[in-house]
């Protein structure tokens, strides 16, 4: 049966074949509609702003600028120190410990902001177990001392930072790496000491890698819905989403998620600018890797605390305080509903990263096939998804869903007097569809690197050695592009089940996944009884972590350089 | 003929790539496609091999035609073995699991013994065990040559098989896989681009050039009765002399009258311009002749001069190296042109 499905495929591995040329075709259909959201949204710049948005403008939106802006700004300066500091001393020294944190650094990816930010507000509350243990020692009462309020712009900065840096610290190790010791040895040469060689050498050269990882982390920063809507700051995410379901104007929704898509896509085209730089960057093709300095006693105390300090409270901590609320918790909230959670958000996760991954499928092979530059812009554009934060794609998806199903409905009860309802946006449609949108970057990567590895010549070789392009497909593409396929599926499922905004604001009604629940459950003040799904999301999160943490140890240019000739 | 190719034409999107190709190689020689990037060789191979299409004309491969504008026989159906310019190993594959890629319907234990011969044949005997990434260039390519030859294709193709491989090493490995070729009585085609390694490698070469086929014809008349101002200024060195025919055996030159068959078509009086090798021309202290050094090159078993004449012209002469001439010395020579090779002006035929 399998030899079917392939050899449709299959026969266009022969690039000399003309025929009608539905790769191409099919490709920019895709695009278009993947692209419909932000399109639908970039609309509503034009549209005459109504009585609400001239509400807004008057009253909230400076804040909502402010806000995001203060936030932004404080995310960057946080993450860059965090990250930098601590993929420098992982990478350019050795210190006991050194080893583990290499990987365990990027722990926190895994715990999704609004996640950490209840558990936090859980442990600094006035019964939580800092307070209490604080009044214990010092016999304080109610009153008596001034304690910081997470649920701050200050505290959103730092929740953000703490699950944010990981970004920074990835990009930047990897650029650290990759510097090879010849580079560094220029520095030692001219006479810099190690502290010079960091900062006029090391860092420059890792500049572009380090401004991908901020820009990233900064987009997500923009995203973040459920971190600012539980501390209660006006940011634009909030305001989109006040604005779509409290005053149900969706032209407003829309506008004001059009000024927020030009904040994320001045962060896009930086990182464009950026990566393109990186090209230039690696300038030595002989590689040594740099040797660590070994640290001594005092100085490896420093460096074990810079490493410790954002593990521990960016996981650990979090981690734990999770765990002790789902033990206490567990007999109460895990019942047949939770386990429908489970599965609403197993389907969900599983449905659209086999979609994403059928869809990377499609592009990767039309590019191989049929590659022209039109193609790689429409390849670009159509994984552009992942600078889109989650409250304004369930905007851009919903104006045009409800526009179509109305229509149909409409033509429907016309013709044959039947309601058809909501057919696309109020059913998992709408979202598989958003989610598709939003991850699709992350199956596309995957499987272009790993078709990439498969010469057009390794084609030719298998049909001189006797194969059909069927088998082609089965004996060589499959087995060596094995991997990357499961990590695709991985890398979406996880980002799916992590998603809360959209989630949020487009599933049909009555319908819960963990994230949702995690979510609801603590606004309404049940920090404890969340945990349990909380926990649930953050340890599928350690999954894509692990496999980052795998492929960078890997990525060493030498071993590339191997690995090619 | 094992392989026979009859008025081939090629295009891309009706822009024409080979133009009315035709040639024929006997069982268990080895041919070669030889010619500048662009020229159309790599296209010709990939035709043979079945990848690409032919707009007219057929190829043959043991008397049954392969491609005909009617008929593509896929290239999995044509029983050829291919290599490639980058080897395309299977990363996935161990060096055993690749060489026994072509022969998997075979009984598992003859497969495992013709592994095993080829390993040895190819001089990497306990390899099998390897995967690619972890061989040399060198080693990568024999493996490549073992695969093609696994299923004892009727041909083998081989797609600039040593352009990747640093020079010293492509050297020796042409010859080793001449004689492993030649051991096992392959007939086999190369495309490449090196002269040397074409003249190393095969029994009989065809210079190609915009496409088109200029000569089919072992090494030794390609160098010495070129058919074409192409194929004579492609292969070797040398200078293209103006000259004047007297009659049907003679023409006259800077150089002096030269004896020769002066092709028929070329009445006396005519302009014609002769090809002159550098071992065509001999240093001779005792020469009348003279020529002036105008530049040298010291080459290790001799020194290639290039001498001015005292008329102008311009000659290359080859020396044993312990001749030692300083640049603006004049030094006597003598032309030993053995095969008149000229072209008459106005037009380009070609003639012997």
């Amino acid at each position: 049966m399998h030899t079917n499905t392939f050899s449709n495929l299959a026969r266009h591995l022969v690039p000399s074949v003309p025929r009608p040329d539905w790769w191409r075709g099919s490709v920019l259909l895709i695009t278009l509609i993947l692209a419909l959201p932000v399109l639908v949204i970039f609309s509503f710049i034009f549209t005459p702003s109504g009585e609400v948005w001239r509400h807004l403008a008057d009253t909230v939106l400076a804040s909502y600028v402010t806000n995001s802006l203060l936030l932004v700004v404080g995310v960057a300066i946080g993450t860059l120190l965090i990250g930098v500091s601590t993929a420098w001393v992982v990478t350019a020294t050795v210190f006991p410990g050194r080893r583990i944190f290499e990987w365990a650094l990027l722990l926190p990816m895994a715990m999704p902001a609004y996640i950490i930010a209840y558990t936090y507000t859980g442990m600094l509350d006035f019964a939580g177990p800092l307070q209490s243990t604080l009044r214990e020692w010092f016999d304080w009462g109610y009153g008596d001392y001034w304690f910081p309020d997470i649920r701050s712009l200050w505290g959103a900065m730092l929740m953000l930072t703490l699950v944010l840096y990981p970004y920074v610290y990835l990009l930047a190790r990897a650029a650290f790496l990759e510097q090879s010791v010849y580079v560094l040895d220029v520095g030692r040469s001219l006479g810099f000491g190690p502290w010079r060689v960091l900062f006029r050498i090391a860092l420059p050269l890792a500049r572009p890698a380090i401004i991908t990882g901020l820009s990233l982390a900064l987009m997500e920063t923009l995203a973040d819905f459920g971190t600012v809507q539980y501390f209660g700051i006006d940011t634009f995410t909030t305001g989109i989403y006040r604005t779509w379901l409290g005053l149900g104007d969706s032209a407003a929704a829309a506008q004001l998620s059009a000024m927020l898509l030009i904040f994320v896509f001045t962060l896009v085209v930086v990182e464009r600018w950026s990566r393109r730089q990186a090209q230039y960057h690696n300038s030595s093709r002989s590689f040594k890797p740099v040797p660590p300095i070994r640290l001594t006693r005092a100085r490896a105390t420093v460096a074990f605390l810079v490493c410790l300090f954002p593990l521990l409270l960016g996981f650990i901590l979090p981690a734990l305080q999770l765990l002790s609320w789902s033990i206490d918790t567990a007999a109460d909230v895990v019942d047949a509903s939770f386990f429908g959670l489970i599965l609403n958000s197993l389907s969900l996760a599983m449905g659209a990263s086999v979609i994403a991954l059928t869809i990377a499928l499609l592009m990767a092979y039309a590019k191989r096939l049929r590659g022209n530059a039109l193609l790689n812009i429409a390849v670009r554009i159509a994984a552009m998804g992942y600078a889109i934060p989650g409250t304004v794609l369930a905007v851009g998806v919903m104006i045009p869903f409800a526009w179509i199903d109305n229509s149909i409905d409409g033509w429907m009860r016309e013709q044959f007097d039947v309601s058809t309802g909501l057919i696309l946006s109020g059913t998992v449609v709408a979202l598989l569809f958003a989610y598709t949108v939003r991850f699709l970057s992350v199956s596309v990567q995957t499987v272009e690197a790993g078709l990439g590895k498969i010469r057009l010549s390794m084609d030719d070789a298998g049909r001189s050695l006797g194969y059909t392009p069927g088998r082609v497909l089965r004996d060589i593409h499959l087995p060596i592009m094995r991997t990357s396929l499961l990590t695709a599926l991985l890398m979406v499922f996880v980002d799916v089940l992590k998603e809360l905004p959209a989630t949020l604001m487009l599933r049909p009604f009555n319908f819960n996944t963990l994230a949702v629940r995690a979510y609801e459950l603590a606004g309404d003040e049940r920090l404890a009884d969340a945990a349990s799904a909380a926990l649930s999301i953050v340890l599928v999160g350690i999954i894509p972590v692990i496999l980052l943490s795998r492929s960078i140890s890997r990525k060493r240019p030498g071993e590339e350089y191997v690995a090619q000739a | 003929m094992l392989l026979k190719l009859d008025h081939i034409d090629i295009a891309y999107a009706d822009v024409p790539v080979i133009r009315d190709v035709s040639l024929g190689l006997e069982d268990g020689d080895i041919g070669c496609l030889l010619g500048p990037s662009g020229c159309g060789k790599t296209t010709l191979l990939r035709a043979i091999a079945g990848f690409e299409k032919v707009k007219k004309g057929k190829i043959m491969i043991q008397h049954g035609v392969v491609s005909s504008p009617q008929l593509h026989v896929p290239p999995e159906k044509r029983r050829i073995g291919m290599v490639f310019q980058d080897f395309a190993l299977f990363p996935h594959l161990n060096v055993a699991d690749n060489i026994s890629f072509g022969i998997r319907k075979m009984a598992s234990r003859s497969r495992l013994n013709r592994v095993n011969e080829l390993l040895r044949l190819v001089g990497l005997a306990g390899y099998g065990n390897q995967y690619p990434h972890q061989l040399s260039g060198g080693q990568q390519q024999r493996i490549a040559i073992a695969r093609a030859m696994a299923p004892r294709p009727n041909l083998l193709l081989m797609d600039e098989p040593f352009s990747s491989l640093d020079v010293e090493l492509r050297e020796q490995l042409v010859a080793e896989i001449r004689s492993i070729l030649k051991q096992e009585k392959i007939t086999a085609i190369l495309v490449t681009h090196d002269q040397y390694e074409a003249f190393t490698m095969a029994d009989k070469i065809g210079v190609i050039n915009g496409g088109q086929l200029e000569q089919w014809d072992t090494a030794y008349n390609l160098y010495h009765q070129p058919q074409s101002r192409f194929v004579a200024d492609f292969i070797g060195q040398g200078v293209m002399m103006p000259g004047k025919v007297i009659n049907s055996h003679q023409v006259d030159t800077e150089l002096g009258v030269i004896d020769g068959k002066v092709p028929e078509g070329c009445e006396p009086g005519c302009p014609v311009d002769i090809l002159v090798r550098p071992d065509d021309i001999v240093h001779d202290d005792h020469s009348k002749r003279v020529a002036e050094v105008v530049d040298k090159r010291f080459r290790g078993a001799d020194f290639l001069y290039t001498l001015r004449l005292e008329s102008g012209g311009v000659v290359l002469c080859l020396t044993p190296s312990h001749h030692d001439h300083a640049i603006g010395e004049r030094i006597g020579i003598q032309h030993r042109i053995e095969h008149l090779v000229l072209f008459r002006r106005d037009n380009f035929v070609t003639h012997t």
